[in-house]
């Protein structure tokens, strides 16, 4: 068969795949995160389908896939949201930090994968994944609680943290020398702080030049931009997604909204291929061996974020069962975790990360939201009762 | 009484207040312009026990059925403050010879000296009602004037 011909039937399988698996997920109530990445599994390297041709076009659109998630999740956010929510919050940020890193860093250490897989590990299970909280959020009516300011923010300081912490890994993961790599971070640091200067004084210009009355020229001067600056941060060991969350942050208002609900579709469809493409990567005869593992590390992991989301909480004055929803709401993980792991697959870490990472974020993803759901009416309870 | 203002990052900005009876209730107003009227339970104040999606034009209801009686309120506040300027708020009965009919016909100022300066129906405000506003049963008329000229008005309301 003709090379196009194959790649257009298996690419255009696992996309009608991932569909059904999309409404079987809307249908269940759950994330459909968890479900594109069994079918990466299923797809992949001893997977019981593997794709013969199509793996390159894939891991392309993957790339994109990141670029796409953190331009949005930039555009959710201004400058000024970031800079106030990191003065108001930033001892409860701190301890998120330093409470979520530290299950998979220790892990990491414990199993002897060395300083940069504790890194790398401490990423997998620190970030919260903001799309599927924010989902979690709307879903169950919890957007006007009074506990929700403190969960956002909690959420926008992670971001925020993001982008410091992912030049930093990517640094360590091209496994530069101490000091060569001392000048990449500090490159990388000093490119994310000039970008968020600019962003903040001159934000009005690059709205100036990139606005647009017509939604085609929006798309490919957002796009555009996000796609060159990704590229210019990942030649400077930046790491192209924290070059694609910037251009997300310097653009606002109006513009914004108008470029995330442009993006929407576009960045759903290679977010899509992303986890697909993560799931290739992991073999899934590697994950039952890890599975305990992972277990052990979810159920660890959803306890230090519930301690995180009580503690924030009660430090802004929230009763105890809007401490308690504030912590659940904190629990699942999603993008953010594979795209730390994918980084570290990517570098050439240990062969178990891939399949751990994978098996970690299969569990929270899917359990976290079902147990925000499953809480609700015990927490209503409690509330009645006290 | 005390608005609170909190940002929602990503979401829109939230305010909030507590009623004279403790209850506590909000509006989230989402940046893509939808709005949420939010109700926050008895037993726990944190959590927003009901909330009700609302568009542009239903808000924009809400806000006249709840604004209305206040700006009546407003009003006669405001005339109460020049002396010798009264204003009255006179329904119009299912018996009033004027019901069904333009406004104009009861020809209040000419006989009165006293002006209808809005009209109330069904909780919304007509305010400067011309002289071919048509009255109907229920309507509450608003009338500026001296206590003589705005008494008068009422018995013209009334029988004509």
């Amino acid at each position: 068969m003709h090379h196009t011909a194959i790649l257009f039937l298996e690419f255009g399988a696992v996309l009608l795949g991932l569909g059904v698996l999309g409404a079987l997920a809307l249908r269940a109530g759950i994330s459909a995160i968890p479900l594109y990445l069994i079918a990466g599994l299923a797809f992949g390297t001893g997977g019981v389908l593997p794709l013969a041709t199509s793996e390159e076009f894939i891991s392309i659109g993957a790339e994109i896939g990141v670029v796409l998630l953190l331009l949005t999740l930039g555009l959710e956010y201004n400058a000024d949201e970031l800079v106030s929510s990191l003065k108001g919050n930033a001892r409860a940020g701190i301890v998120d930090l330093v409470l979520n890193a530290a299950p998979g860093a220790i892990l990491a250490l414990l199993l002897g994968w060395g300083p940069v897989a504790a890194l790398a590990m401490a990423g997998v299970t620190y970030a919260t994944s903001s799309g599927i909280t924010a989902k979690v959020l709307s879903d169950l009516g919890w957007i006007g609680n009074r506990e929700t300011p403190t969960v956002l923010s909690l959420l926008v300081f992670e971001d925020l943290t993001m982008a410091v912490y992912l030049p930093i890994l990517t640094a360590t993961l091209a496994g530069l020398s101490l000091l060569s790599g001392a000048i990449a971070v500090g490159i990388a640091l000093a490119t994310v702080t000039v970008v968020l200067l600019i962003a903040l004084r001159f934000g009005k210009w690059i709205e100036a030049f990139v606005s647009s009355p017509n939604n085609e020229v929006l798309l490919l001067k957002v796009v555009g931009l996000a796609l060159l600056v990704a590229g210019i941060a990942q030649q400077l060991q930046v790491s192209a997604a924290v070059g694609a969350f910037l251009v997300g942050i310097a653009l606002s208002g109006q513009l914004a909204h108008d470029a995330q609900a442009l993006l929407a579709p576009l960045r759903d469809l290679f977010a899509a291929v992303f986890f697909v493409f993560f799931g290739l990567q992991t073999d899934p005869t590697k994950i039952l061996p890890v599975a305990a593992i992972a277990a052990a590390l979810a159920l660890v992991s959803m306890l230090t974020k519930l301690a995180t989301g009580m503690y924030a909480a009660r430090r802004a004055g929230i009763s105890k069962a809007g401490q308690a929803r504030a912590g659940i709401a904190l629990v699942p993980r999603g993008e953010f975790n594979i795209v730390i792991a994918g980084l570290a697959v990517a570098a050439g870490a240990h062969p178990d990360l891939g399949p751990l990472a994978a098996a970690y974020v299969l569990i929270l993803a899917a359990f976290g939201p079902l147990a925000a759901k499953l809480v609700q009416p015990l927490f209503e309870a409690i509330a009645k009762r006290a | 009484m005390e608005v609170e203002q909190t940002a929602l990052p990503g979401i829109g900005l939230r305010h909030e207040f507590t009623t004279h009876s403790g209850r506590r209730i909000g509006v989230i107003s989402h940046r893509t312009g939808r709005r949420d009227l939010v109700i926050y339970s008895k037993d726990d104040p944190d959590r927003a026990c009901e909330a009700v999606k609302l568009n542009d034009e239903e808000a924009d209801a809400l806000v006249e059925l709840l604004g209305a009686p206040r700006i009546v309120a407003r009003l006669n506040q405001a005339h109460a403050e020049v002396e010798g300027l009264v204003s009255l708020q006179l329904p119009i009965p299912a018996t009033s010879p004027y019901v069904n009919r333009p406004m104009g016909d009861a020809r209040v100022r000419t006989r009165t000296n006293a002006s209808i300066v809005a009209i109330v129906r069904n909780g919304q405000v007509y305010a400067s009602p011309g002289p071919d506003f048509v009255l109907l049963p229920g309507d509450i008329v608003v009338v500026v004037g001296s206590a003589d000229s705005t008494a008068e008005v009422g018995d013209i309301l009334a029988e004509g």
